[in-house]
């Protein structure tokens, strides 16, 4: 079963000039045909300009289709009476924490998605509390926003998204503005809320250590969908993931250059403990 | 300066003040205010001052914390008492020159100062005892019959507690700002007015770009989970009405009788 | 010896409640034409740090020279300090204000007291250093892509020819590609101009590739100031620090302590590489 259905979507950012006529068409995204299943990890990787965001604001109906269709739980994003049934399953979490946060105590901005879907009191309570155990952040409940590090209030801005109990949470280059303790912390964050409590989650990064754990990974260029597959498959092909603005993780560009230099090392490592093995290998 | 405003600060401690509603406090505060200015008599300033400080004192905020709200108003209380002391007509007790100091002059800025001191005494324990999240619960509560005449009563609401989130933010933001143009050789402190108002043009230009661009991105943070204005909105600390105060809401009639006893007593000797 | 830092202490907001000793006793001697490296955990004082080095912010007690000068001197003048130790905040595209390109990158030099031929002068060098082409230079920066404003903004400071760069995290947000063409085009200025270059980063492989020398904060005061290779073999205490060493020094000692009879005070990829093809070839 499908949790995000995404057929031949083509979108264009038109900027029109003071009089209405139009000056320009940006093609941002073009014929990208996607699937997502039901409590699956993946990854959307891309440089600045790939098309990456504006496809993740529409799976939240941000921004609806030029051409072609998305689906979010058999629901079309165009149809305007589904517009707050897919908000509610598809929750997302921006880049800047800052601005996301609506409250100033954490747990009052926790229950402010609940509060606009119209949850009797009670039960807000309930959820922000298991919303904020469930990212590690229930001690902080009566801190102002403020006072927190960057990694602490994206991870109040994912409880305030699972406060309302989505079944799927599109992350928008979370860590893009965090330092690497931050980062950490949000994707074991999110890898929690995938494993325990069944989320799907979608992942936008151009950080490549962080999409090693997603079941699967798409890469994007220019507005279209270049590379599908596991990290390893997509790992594999350095070259080609450096032709998109890309990198790939220390470990990955060694055993890659080894290979290159003659060595006969396995493709896609990702990991030190994997090279490791592999070189032991090699030299017995 | 900015930093001895402290009007608008919320001071934690654990008294009967703090828990009370915040409707409550917002109506004794205006019914605070308003007997200031209707009982200026002696007797009655007695009574008021008996008020405020047993009130202070209940509230476990300790008084040279309120008393710095006055820092911010010194130039303007110390202009009000002289201006008042020196320009009232009337029987002269004390003259130097063209200075004379009357009877009625005396006592009228008196009045006038402590009026002044006790407003802002007033207002600051409210704040200090009410988060700024109360606050604007308690005015969208108390306001809310005024949707009937296509008030925005919710918007509002919901506007000031954005900008009591994000002035923290912006001010931070501001001296980040005029510390990187300031690396660029911005000079913000010197030259004639004309000068000085062009030299903030590299300071106010990015602050309006990155205001602009959080608001966007608040927009859509808040249209992602779901917001749709106040219909159907639920609250998850609803405010309640406790028997706390209901007393406190007697208390304060008390306290209006008393002055209206006072002032009558007065009229009859 | 460019800066010195004789005994820097900075407290905020000293005698209240909220008072904070931000950086604490500081010493510490920045060669001409070196290219430094700064990490530190945040809230460890790197900003704090930067700051005084172009007199944004004066220390609580100590000294500072500046090519032999005390900055703190009744005479001297902050504001060509400024100019000479030129400072890129984070994030710098958000300083942007003018109508174009190259009128933003004027600013600065034109701040400068300089004529207008030769603040122009400097701002087209400057805008040729980063790599924005002459098309672009009437566009308004806010129509850039996140890249480019960035190097336009980095224009800004070198367009007042300072003899120091100081760039706080200047690849934050960017993409591989971007962060890349941004430091190489550091490290090119580098090389070319003789200029001293002070890097603050969170990324330890960013250090390993360009700088030779590490400064290490930790809540507030200077820990290590050791050549690259030693700093990063000291990874352990790093990572008491909340830092680490780059993937590749990791690798290096897992090799080693499966009895590969490798370096271990490796840094980057290359290195790597060189290494490991040279024990299996034995």
């Amino acid at each position: 079963m499908e949790m995000i259905k995404v057929e031949d979507l083509a979108f264009e950012y038109i900027r029109r000039d003071e009089d209405g006529n139009v000056e320009s068409i940006n093609r941002a995204i073009d014929g990208v045909t996607i699937d997502v299943k039901k409590g699956d990890f993946v990854a959307i990787l891309g440089a600045n300009g790939s098309g990456k965001s504006t496809l993740a604001k529409h799976i939240n109906a941000i921004l609806y289709p030029t051409e072609g269709i998305v689906w979010v739980n058999g629901m079309d994003t165009k149809d305007d009476k589904n517009l707050w049934d897919i908000r509610q399953t598809a929750g997302m979490v921006f880049q800047n924490p800052d601005n996301q946060i609506i409250a100033t105590v954490v747990e009052e901005d926790v229950g402010f998605g609940p509060e606009n879907l119209g949850i009797p009191s009670k039960e807000i309570w309930e959820r922000v509390e298991k919303s904020l155990e469930a990212v590690g952040m229930l001690e902080y409940r009566t801190h102002s926003p403020n006072k927190l590090s960057g990694g602490q209030k994206q991870r109040v801005a994912i409880a305030g998204i699972m406060a309302m109990k989505p079944a799927c949470i599109v992350l928008d280059e979370p860590t893009a503005m965090l330092d690497p303790d931050g980062r950490k912390e949000v994707i074991s964050t999110v890898r929690t809320l995938n494993k325990k409590e069944k989320v799907t989650v979608l992942l936008i990064t151009h950080h490549m250590d962080e999409v090693i754990y997603a079941d699967r990974v798409i890469v994007m260029n220019e507005g279209h969908v270049v590379m599908q597959g596991t990290p390893k498959e997509i790992f594999s092909r350095v070259d080609e993931v450096k032709s998109y603005r890309l990198d790939v993780p220390q470990v990955t560009e060694l055993a890659y250059e080894l290979t290159k230099a003659g060595l006969n090392l396995p493709e896609g490592i990702l990991s030190v403990e994997e090279f490791v093995t592999a070189l032991n290998q090699l030299s017995r | 300066m900015i930093r001895d405003i402290t009007i608008g600060q919320y001071y934690p401690a654990n008294s009967v003040i703090h828990r009370l509603d915040p409707r409550l406090k917002l109506v004794g505060t205006f019914l605070f205010i308003i007997s200031l200015f209707t009982f200026n008599t002696f007797y009655g300033y007695i009574a008021v001052t008996l008020f405020l400080v047993s009130v202070i004192k209940v509230s476990k905020v300790p008084f040279r914390f309120i008393a710095r709200g006055l820092k911010a108003v010194v130039v303007i209380l110390l202009f009000t008492v002289t201006f008042n002391l020196f320009l009232t007509p009337g029987d002269p007790i004390f003259k130097l020159g063209f200075l004379k100091i009357t009877r009625e002059g005396l006592r009228f800025a008196a009045f006038m100062g402590i009026r002044l001191m006790f407003l802002i005494l007033g207002s600051s324990l409210m704040t200090f005892t009410t988060t700024p999240n109360q606050l604007t619960d308690g005015l969208e509560k108390l306001l809310w019959p005024l949707r009937h005449i296509k008030v925005p009563v919710h918007e509002i609401a919901m506007m000031m507690s954005i900008a009591l989130r994000f002035i923290p933010i912006l001010l931070e933001e501001t001296d980040k700002i005029m510390k990187a143009q300031m690396a660029r050789g911005a000079d913000f402190e010197s030259g004639g007015i004309l000068k000085r108002a062009k030299s903030l043009i590299p300071l106010l230009v990015p602050l309006f770009v990155s205001a602009f661009r959080r608001a966007n991105d608040l927009a859509m943070a808040m249209e992602a989970r779901c917001y749709r204005g106040g219909e159907g909105r639920t609250k998850m600390k609803p405010l309640r009405y406790h028997g706390r105060d209901y007393v406190a809401y007697l208390i304060l009639l008390l306290y209006i009788a008393i002055l209206i006893t006072v002032r009558i007593l007065e009229g009859l000797l | 010896m460019q800066i010195i830092f004789d005994k820097i202490n900075y407290v905020y907001s000293s005698g209240t409640a909220f008072e904070r000793h931000a950086i604490k006793d500081i010493n510490l001697t920045i060669h001409k034409g070196e290219f430094v490296g700064l990490i530190g955990h945040t809230g460890s004082g790197k900003s704090t740090l930067i700051q005084h080095m172009n007199g944004l912010i004066k220390a609580t007690s100590g000294h500072i020279y500046f090519n032999g000068l005390d900055i703190y001197d009744q005479d001297y003048k902050l504001r060509e300090l400024r100019s000479k130790v030129g400072l890129v905040f984070q994030y710098p595209e958000h300083q942007l204000f003018e109508t174009s390109v190259f009128k933003d990158v004027n600013y600065g030099p034109k701040n400068l007291g300089l004529d207008k031929l030769e603040a122009e002068v400097r701002t087209y060098e400057a805008l040729k250093m980063v790599g924005i082409g002459e098309e672009l230079w009437d566009a308004s920066p806010f129509e850039l892509s996140g890249g480019q404003k960035r190097r336009v903004a980095i224009a800004g400071i070198l367009a007042m020819k300072p003899e120091v760069l100081i760039l706080d995290e200047p690849t934050a947000g960017l993409d591989p590609r971007g962060r890349d063409d941004i430091l190489e085009q550091i490290s090119v200025l580098h090389k070319e101009s003789g200029m001293t270059i002070i890097l603050v980063t969170h990324s330890m492989e960013d250090v390993a590739n360009y700088v030779d020398r590490i400064l290490v904060m930790n809540q507030g005061s200077l820990v290590m100031d050791e050549p690259t290779k030693t700093v990063f073999s000291r990874y352990k205490e790093l990572e008491q620090m909340h830092l680490a060493a780059p993937q590749v020094t990791y690798i290096m000692n897992a090799l080693k302590q499966e009895g590969f009879h490798v370096a271990t005070d490796i840094t980057t990829v290359n290195e790597a590489k060189l290494e490991i093809l040279k024990e299996l070839k034995k």
